[in-house]
C-alpha cells in the first residue's frame, strides 16, 4: 500500500479523533430518547443501557455524530432508547450496514448492538468480515445463550444438550465461544464483560470506544425469562471470586478468593490454571493485551470449562492495525485517475469526431 | 498488384475459437478500429461460463460478433457474412447461423483428426460437401503465424498464441481497417514484454500482408463511414456506460458514490470500472457476500452517500430482504441487476429478461420500488442517471434492469457534454419540520413532501435531527414504532402512492408510427429495442404498417400506457422470458396483449421478429372471424 504524506493510517489518531467534540456539558439524560423502554422487567439489557447512557457523556462527542446500528433480537431494540441517530435493521446485517456508514463517514462514532443469535448465527459471516477488515466499529454482543425474541430456542452459544422448545431432547451442536471466534478472525480488539458489573462494563466500553478499528465486546447478559441464571456463577459474589479471572494488561493473571490461582504456561506448551506457590509465582503469565500474536489471548479464551470455572473477563486483545475506513479514504486521495474531471472520464482515450 | 475493392453497405463478422484463443480481444480490437474509421457498429460477445472449458470442444467455443455499416444500425445482426473459425468446434458451433454464400475462414492446422472427432466430424468438413454453399478460405493460420515469427526467440507455443493477431491482421486488410490503433494497443499492452509485443505486432502485419499478397484473397471490401450526428464519439459497452452514468449521476446529485458489490457475471465489470475511479470520489466495497454488498450501500445512504449495489439475478434474490428494509426506511438506493439466464445459476454468460417480476414483487409484504431499464449499451448511461434521479428525489430504492446482451455489447457513443446534464441535487433536512401541540419545534422523519410523498433525508451529524428508524412499521409523521392497524394501512398505501406518483414525473410513452395508420403495436422493454426497431424498419420497407413503442420505466408505467395499448387492434410484446411484461400489462390494463417469447439465452433475431410482426398484421387485416392467432407464445 503506497502511502501519502498524511500521518500513518490508523496509527496517527485514536478511534474518535475525527468525530467532532461537543462544547456543551452532557449528562446521562441527554442520551435518553423519549421512547418507553420495553424489555422484560429484570432483563440484563436495562443495566447495559444505563451504563452506556451513563458513560457516553465521558466521550464528549457531539451526540448527533453518534450512530447506533442494530439487527434483530431483544438487544437490537437498543438504538430506539438512545437519543442519537439510530438504525434498527434486519437480522444479522448490522455489521454490513454499519460498514457502509463508517466507511463513508469518518466523522461518526458508529456502534453496533447485537446478540448471540444475530451476530453468530444468521449474521456470522458479516461479523467475521467486519473484524478482519478492521472497520472503525464498536460491536457490543449481548450474549445470553438463548433466543429471547422468538421465545426460547437454543442459540449458537447455548451449551450442548440444551433443552429448549426447539430441542426437547437437547441441542446437538457445539457452541461458539465469541471471544475465540473474534480472535480467530484476527480482530484487533476483543473484550468480555458482564451486564451486572457496571464498573467493569464501563471500563471495557471506554477502552473499546478509543480503539481505532473494530472492537468486539462480548457482554454476558442475563435473560431472566428464557435462560435465567446462565452466568450466575460469575455474578454470585462468592462463586465469582473463585471462577472469574479479571484480565489487566501488564498484571500477572491471578484470581481466586485469596488470589491463590494463577495462569501458567505448562511444559507441553498449553496454558492452564495452577495453584500459585512461592516456587511458581514468578512463572505466572503477565497479561499482554498488546501482543501482536493472538496465541496467548486465544488460549486464555479457551480456559473456561462447562461450569464456567476459569472465565476471563476484560480486554483479551488490543492491537493497532490500519483501519479499513482510513485505508479507503487514503486510496481516494491517492488515485488521480480522471482527476475528478467528469468530462475527461467520459471521453476516455480513444475518440473520433464526426463533422 | 492492386486488388479490386468492392463497396459494401454493411458487414457482419463473427470471430469464433476456443476460450483460450483470444477471440474477445480480437473482436475488441477490430471494433476499436472500426469505430475509429467512423462506421456505425454494434457488438455481441458470446462466451461460455467456464474460463477454460476443455480445449477444442463445443462447450469451449467463444465468439465475438460485430456488425458495422455505412448507415445507422440497431443490432449486432442476425447472420454473419463472415465467420472466422479457429478450430473445428468453432466451425461446428456457428455454421448453422451462416447464410448461403457467407465467407468462412478456417485454420486448417487445427483440423486434425483428434480435433475433428472431438466435435463429431468423422470426415473433415473441409473435404466433404459440408461447406459447399460457402466461400471458404482454408489457411494454415497457425503455421503461417509460426513461420512469420521464426526470427523471434519464442517457444512454438508462444508463437502459436499470436495467431489471433494474424487473423486480425488479415481481416483488417480485408475490410480496410486502419492498423495504427492496434499496433499502439499491442505496444502498450505488452510494454513490459518486448518479445511478445514485437511478435504480436509482427503476426498482425503478417496477416495483413498475407491478404494483400496472396491470390487466395482476390477482393477486399470497403464499408464507408456512417453519417452520424456531428460530435465527438467513442465506443462503449453497456456496463461501462452504466458505470459512467452512476458516477455522473452522483456528481449531478452532489453526493459521494458508494458501491457495495460481490463479483457476479455479467455485472462484475461495473465493480471493476467503478473501482478505477476513486479519483472521482467513488468508494467501492467488495463485500463478503451479496447481502453485505447491498447492506453497506444502504448504510452509506443512511449516512448521506448515494448507495449503489450491482449484481445479477441470483444476487438480487439474496438482497431482497435489505431492499425491503430500504423501502421501509425510504432511503435512496440503486440496485443494478444485469440479468442473465435463470433460474438458479442458469446461464451465467447468456442474456435473458426474466427478472422483471422479481424486481416488481420479489420481496415480502407490499414492497413497491421504481424500476427502469436501458434499451441499448449507450442508453445505460442515461438510465443510470434516471435511476439516481428517482432514488434521490423520491427516497426510494430503484431497480435498474440491464441484461447480458447490452452489458457486454458495445456501440458508438456521442459523448455527452457534462454541462448539459441535469442538476439532480435534493437538499438534506437541516431543521425541525413539525410543531407539537405545546409549540415545540421537532423533527419528524416521516413527515412527507406533499407533492412527491418523499420523506426528509436527515443524515447523522445534523444537530437536533437525531432520530431512530428501522424495519418495523413506523407511525405516519413522527416515525416511532407503531402496530396500529389503521396506521399500517395508511403507510402501506402511502408507500405505494409515492411510487405510483412517479408516473407524473416521467415522459409519456412515445409511439413511433410513421404512416399513422398502423393497427398493430409492438411494445418492448430493455434490450429488445434494437431487434424490434430493426424489424419494424424491415416491415415498413416492405410496405407493412406497424407502430412501435418502448418502455424505459417499468414501474410505474408512463401514465398514458393504457391509452396507447387500447389504441391498437393488436399489441405484440416480445420478451426474452415467458411473458412477464405481458402479465403486468394484462393485469393492470385488461388489454389482451400477445406475448412473443424466447428464452434461449440469445437476443431476438431481426428476422424472427419481422416474421412475427408480418403474421400479426396479416391476421388483423384478414377477413373476420379470425381463425387463428399466428404468432402467440412459442
Amino acid at each position: 500500500m503506497p502511502r501519502d504524506d498524511s500521518p500513518p493510517i490508523g496509527l496517527g489518531y485514536k478511534s474518535l479523533s475525527l468525530v467532532p467534540k461537543t462544547e456543551v456539558k452532557q449528562s446521562t439524560k441527554d442520551f435518553k430518547s423519549d421512547q418507553e423502554v420495553r424489555w422484560c422487567p429484570g432483563c440484563g439489557d436495562y443495566a447495559i443501557l444505563a451504563a452506556v447512557q451513563g458513560f457516553m457523556p465521558d466521550l464528549g462527542l457531539k451526540k448527533e455524530n453518534v450512530v447506533w446500528v442494530s439487527g434483530i433480537g431483544c438487544s437490537s431494540r437498543f438504538p430506539y432508547y438512545m437519543d442519537t441517530y439510530g438504525l434498527h435493521s434486519i437480522h444479522g446485517r448490522a455489521p454490513a450496514i454499519a460498514t457502509g456508514l463508517s466507511a463513508t463517514r469518518p466523522d461518526l462514532s458508529v456502534w453496533v448492538v447485537t446478540g448471540d443469535g444475530d451476530a453468530l448465527s444468521i449474521g456470522g459471516n458479516h461479523l467475521i468480515h467486519a473484524l478482519r477488515r478492521n472497520v472503525n466499529l464498536k460491536i457490543l454482543l449481548f450474549n445470553n445463550r438463548i433466543y429471547g425474541l422468538t421465545k426460547g430456542q437454543y442459540s449458537p452459544t447455548s451449551e450442548i444438550g440444551k433443552v429448549t422448545k426447539s430441542t426437547p431432547l437437547g441441542s446437538l451442536d457445539a457452541p461458539f465461544n465469541p471471544v475465540s471466534l473474534a480472535l480467530g478472525a484476527e480482530a484487533t480488539f476483543v473484550a468480555r464483560t458482564l451486564d451486572s458489573d457496571r464498573k467493569h462494563l464501563v471500563e471495557v466500553l471506554r477502552a473499546a470506544a478509543e480503539h481505532p478499528g473494530t472492537a468486539l465486546v462480548e457482554i454476558y447478559q442475563n435473560c431472566n425469562i428464557f435462560n435465567d441464571g446462565a452466568w450466575e456463577i460469575l455474578k454470585d459474589p462468592e462463586g465469582s471470586k473463585r471462577a472469574l479471572i479479571r484480565l489487566q494488561h501488564g498484571e500477572p493473571i491471578r484470581f481466586g478468593p485469596d488470589n491463590e490461582r494463577g495462569v501458567m504456561r505448562l511444559p507441553n506448551g498449553t496454558i492452564d490454571v495452577v495453584e500459585v506457590t512461592p516456587e511458581n509465582e514468578s512463572q505466572i503469565l503477565v497479561h499482554d493485551a498488546h501482543a501482536e500474536d493472538p496465541g496467548v489471548a486465544f488460549a486464555l479464551s479457551r480456559l473456561p470449562d462447562l461450569t464456567l470455572d476459569k472465565t476471563p473477563i476484560g480486554v483479551f486483545r488490543d492491537v493497532v492495525r490500519p483501519t479499513y475506513d482510513a485505508l479507503m479514504a487514503s486510496q481516494l486521495r491517492q488515485n488521480t485517475n480522471s482527476a475528478g474531471d467528469l468530462q475527461r472520464m467520459l471521453r476516455g482515450t480513444d475518440t473520433w469526431t464526426v463533422n | 498488384m492492386d486488388k479490386q475493392v468492392q463497396q459494401l453497405d454493411r458487414v457482419i463478422i463473427r470471430f469464433a475459437g476456443d476460450s483460450g484463443d483470444g477471440m474477445q480481444l480480437t473482436g475488441d480490437r477490430f471494433t476499436a478500429e472500426t469505430a475509429n474509421f467512423g462506421n456505425d457498429l454494434a457488438t455481441w460477445p458470446n462466451f461460455p461460463a467456464e474460463i477454460r472449458a476443455p480445449a477444442g470442444t463445443l462447450a469451449g467455443v467463444s465468439s465475438f460478433q460485430l456488425h458495422f455499416a455505412d448507415h445507422d444500425i440497431m443490432t449486432p445482426g442476425d447472420a454473419p457474412n463472415v465467420l472466422v473459425a479457429m478450430n473445428p468446434a468453432a466451425l461446428r458451433a456457428n455454421l448453422h447461423d451462416l447464410p448461403r454464400g457467407a465467407m468462412v475462414i478456417v485454420d486448417t492446422d487445427e483440423f486434425t483428426k483428434r480435433n475433428l472427432s472431438k466435435v463429431g466430424y468423422s470426415v473433415s468438413p473441409l473435404e466433404d460437401n459440408t461447406l459447399q454453399a460457402y466461400h471458404v478460405h482454408a489457411l494454415a493460420l497457425t503455421q503461417l503465424t509460426v513461420d512469420a515469427l521464426s526470427s523471434f526467440e519464442l517457444s512454438r507455443k508462444d508463437a502459436e498464441r499470436a495467431k489471433n493477431m494474424f487473423a486480425l491482421g488479415l481481416l483488417s486488410w480485408l475490410y480496410g481497417r486502419p492498423a495504427e490503433g492496434t499496433e499502439k494497443f499491442l505496444r502498450d499492452k505488452f510494454a513490459r514484454k518486448p518479445d511478445i509485443r514485437d511478435a504480436n505486432i509482427a503476426a498482425f502485419k503478417a496477416g495483413w500482408n498475407y491478404g494483400e499478397t496472396t491470390e487466395d484473397f482476390a477482393v477486399s471490401y470497403s464499408v464507408a463511414p456512417a453519417k452520424m450526428p456531428g460530435g465527438e464519439y467513442r465506443n462503449i459497452t453497456g456496463n461501462t456506460a452504466l458505470s459512467y452514468g452512476l458516477i455522473a449521476g452522483a456528481q449531478l446529485a452532489k453526493l459521494p458514490l458508494f458501491l457495495g458489490a460481490y463479483p457476479i457475471t455479467p455485472a462484475s465489470d461495473i465493480l471493476h470500472e467503478l473501482s478505477k475511479h476513486k479519483g472521482m470520489g467513488v468508494r467501492t466495497f467488495q463485500a463478503e457476500d451479496e447481502i453485505a454488498g447491498v447492506g453497506a450501500a444502504l448504510g452509506a445512504s443512511f449516512g448521506g452517500a448515494l448507495g449503489v449495489t450491482s449484481t445479477s439475478g441470483p444476487g438480487v434474490v439474496l438482497k431482497a430482504e435489505t431492499i425491503g428494509l430500504a423501502v421501509s426506511l425510504e432511503l435512496p438506493l440503486v440496485i443494478v441487476d444485469v440479468q442473465r439466464g435463470g433460474p438458479s445459476t442458469g446461464l451465467p454468460t447468456k442474456t435473458e429478461q426474466s427478472d422483471l417480476l422479481m424486481a416488481m414483487f420479489g420481496r415480502n409484504g407490499e414492497c413497491p420500488l421504481a424500476i427502469v431499464a436501458p434499451q441499448s449499451p449507450t442508453d445505460c448511461f442515461d438510465t443510470a442517471i434516471e435511476a439516481i434521479r428517482l432514488a434521490t428525489k423520491y427516497r426510494t430504492p430503484v431497480m435498474l434492469l440491464s441484461d447480458g446482451y447490452i452489458a457486454n455489447g458495445s456501440e458508438p457513443w456521442l459523448i455527452p457534454d457534462v454541462t448539459q446534464l441535469p442538476d439532480l441535487q435534493t437538499p438534506f433536512a437541516t431543521a425541525a419540520n413539525h410543531e407539537t401541540e405545546n409549540g415545540d419545534r421537532v423533527f419528524w422523519p416521516y413527515k412527507r413532501d406533499p407533492k412527491t410523498l418523499a420523506r426528509p433525508w436527515a443524515i447523522p451529524g445534523t444537530p437536533g435531527l437525531e432520530h431512530r428508524i428501522g424495519g418495523i412499521e413506523k407511525a405516519d409523521g413522527h416515525g416511532n414504532i407503531s402496530y396500529d392497524p389503521a396506521n399500517h394501512d395508511l403507510m402501506t398505501r402511502t408507500r405505494q402512492a409515492k411510487i405510483d406518483g412517479i408516473a407524473n414525473d416521467i415522459p409519456k410513452l412515445a409511439v413511433d408510427d410513421p404512416s399513422g395508420k398502423a393497427k398493430v403495436l409492438i411494445l418492448g422493454w430493455g434490450s429488445t429495442y434494437g431487434p424490434i426497431g430493426a424489424a419494424c424498419r424491415r416491415v415498413r420497407l416492405s410496405g407493412g404498417e406497424i407502430a412501435s413503442a418502448h418502455l424505459r420505466h417499468l414501474n410505474p408505467f408512463p401514465e398514458n400506457t393504457g391509452e396507447v395499448l387500447r389504441s391498437y387492434d393488436r399489441v405484440i410484446v416480445p420478451e426474452m422470458n415467458l411473458g412477464q411484461l405481458s402479465m403486468l400489462l394484462r393485469a393492470k390494463y385488461l388489454v389482451d396483449v400477445m406475448g412473443f417469447n424466447k428464452v434461449q439465452g440469445l437476443p431476438f433475431s431481426i428476422e424472427e421478429l419481422e416474421t412475427a410482426i408480418t403474421d400479426v398484421i396479416a391476421s388483423v387485416n384478414a377477413p373476420k372471424p379470425r381463425t387463428r392467432r399466428p404468432a402467440g407464445d412459442r
